[in-house]
């Protein structure tokens, strides 16, 4: 079986990086990706930007809607991921858009966090 | 602003967004070309007035520029790959900023993208295209400095972690960016123009940034037909000014303006406008409205004022974006084409969608008051009164109130 671990904080009692709070929370990021690695379980996984980076695309009536902000609408529930490449955000929303059920769904489009 | 803008003035109006757009496509940064080109104008400052101001301001600003930013990279790691190209550039014989160019259009398009909340697009185009510090911001728009800063900041911050594009949109895109990036000149201008709450009616300051964005827009898309209407819009809206408010700072209506005081430059280079959008192809909510105030900038009185005209442009108009507010103006002109009766009529039929909205309570007052209801004309300015956040409009319909009961 494959599994997704989806991991939902409060940005907002996040610590910030470069704090020492950070520094420590992140040796057991660290931790735990090592010995997920090390039980040759792990496949794959991203840290995302902040809410605040996302933006949001539906279709309906065959116009785009954007939005500025993250899904915040409870009713629908989480029905899959695709991780892409792409040059910037007007072209990851050319690749939203052509998602079978963004007529009807909603698709949400976080940056991958790159760490140097 | 003084009699003569010292040069780093002029060229600050003149060079500010080519060279933030130039250097935004160089360093793939808005907040390193904002920082390299502020630092570039404050060492204009220092420099131009112990040296004199050199041959080609433009083309120094930009070579300093690009300077700055490479030593701001080089404090950076992250952008290290960007010192190259940039050190080749600064190195070049001195050229100006391109003017009126895709790096222009690029940079409004990156500041007006949908992913962007309509707050935060009308804030970055006063920052970035025209100039405006972030104090100047805050104090248009009526909020605390610190809380534009925010504001300012968070968009920062989302169109770097986003990738938010700074490029000239696809040729598919265009109409709908170009419809997007006329939103918010259009709303730049109305805040200024129909400010509606704050102590002055009129923040001339953004009503003249709108006229400048507006007119850089047609250089930057010539055959939109929109873009010019929008121009022509303005340029005729603002030709009022003068005339719309009294020494008090209380608002003049239309027809007891003293016409001689709108302006005749803006008045003629907006039917300009409207002459060129005219030869293009579409017809969209800006060539209606700016139709609509071209007919009024020819009319020499009210009485002279082709009002059924004008009423049949704000029909149009309703066919592409039914409002309750463009009904109510339609109402307005039909009360001067058909009569104060119809005009009522129609108003009265907006009642329930537009209750609080001060301006159908204050329409109503004054047909009420042309056909001698009295005390009806009193209880609208009353409600008027009650729903109106703007101090100088408050005072004015005190004013018209208190003259009825006393000549009623």
């Amino acid at each position: 079986m494959k599994y997704v671990l989806l991991l939902y904080s409060d940005e907002a009692i996040t610590p910030d990086f470069g704090t020492p709070e950070m520094d420590a929370e992140m040796q057991e990021w660290f931790n735990f990706t090592q010995e997920l690695d090390g039980a040759g379980k792990h496949l794959g996984g991203e840290a995302l930007h902040p809410a605040g980076s996302a933006t949001t695309v539906r279709v309906r009536d065959g116009k785009t809607i954007t939005s500025d902000g993250p899904f915040a609408e409870t009713k629908e529930a989480l029905g899959g991921f695709y991780l892409i490449d792409a040059d910037n955000l007007d072209e990851a929303t050319e690749w939203a858009l052509k998602i079978p059920n963004v007529s009807y769904g909603t698709v949400e489009i976080r940056p991958i966090m790159e760490f140097n | 602003m003084p009699l003569r803008p010292s040069p780093v003035d002029h060229a600050f109006r003149t060079e500010w967004a080519p060279l933030v757009a130039t250097l935004v496509r160089e360093t793939r940064s808005l907040e390193l070309a904002e920082d390299a080109v502020s630092e570039a104008f404050a060492e204009a400052s220092v420099r131009w007035r112990t040296d004199g101001p050199p041959n080609k301001p433009g083309a120094w600003l930009l070579t300093t520029a690009r300077r700055k930013a490479i030593d701001r990279i080089r404090r950076d790691a992250r952008f290290a790959e960007r010192i190259p190209a940039l050190a080749e550039a600064a190195e070049r014989p001195q050229t100006e900023p391109q003017r009126f160019g895709d790096d222009q259009l690029a940079l409004i398009a990156g500041c007006v993208h949908p992913a962007l909340n309509p707050e935060a697009q009308v804030a970055l185009t006063l920052r970035y295209v025209c100039g405006l510090t972030t104090e100047q911001i805050a104090h248009s728009f009526l909020v605390p400095t610190e809380t534009m800063k925010k504001r300012l900041t968070r968009a920062k911050k989302k169109i770097e972690a986003a990738g938010v594009p700074f490029a000239v949109p696809e040729s598919d895109q265009l109409p709908d960016r170009l419809e997007a990036i006329c939103g918010v000149v259009y709303a730049v201008f109305t805040e200024g123009y129909a400010s509606a709450s704050g102590p002055e009616l009129i923040r001339g300051s953004l009503c003249d940034e709108a006229i400048w964005l507006s007119e850089l827009l047609c250089e930057l898309a010539p055959d939109d037909a929109e873009v010019h209407a929008l121009a022509g819009l303005v340029l005729l809206t603002d030709s009022r000014r003068w005339a719309r408010t009294d020494a008090q700072g209380l608002p003049i209506l239309l027809e007891d303006q003293d016409r001689s005081k709108w302006d005749g430059a803006r008045i003629e280079r907006g039917l300009v406008h409207l002459a060129r959008s005219a030869e293009l192809p579409g017809v969209g909510p800006y060539r209606l409205m700016g139709s609509i105030a071209g007919l009024h900038a020819r009319s020499t009185s009210v009485d002279d004022t082709p009002w059924a005209r004008i009423a049949g442009l704000y029909g149009a108009l309703l066919t592409l974006n039914d409002s309750p507010v463009l009904r109510l103006n339609q109402a307005a002109a039909m009360a001067w084409s058909e009569g104060a009766q119809v005009g009522l009529a129609m108003m009265d039929e907006l009642a329930g969608l537009l209750s609080d909205y001060p301006y159908l309570h204050s329409s109503r007052a004054a047909l009420l008051a042309k056909l001698g209801r009295t005390d009806e004309a009193s209880a609208a300015y009353d409600r008027a009164i009650e729903l109106s956040s703007n101090d100088a409009e408050i005072r004015w319909m005190r004013s018209r109130r208190d003259d009825l009961t006393a000549s009623g």
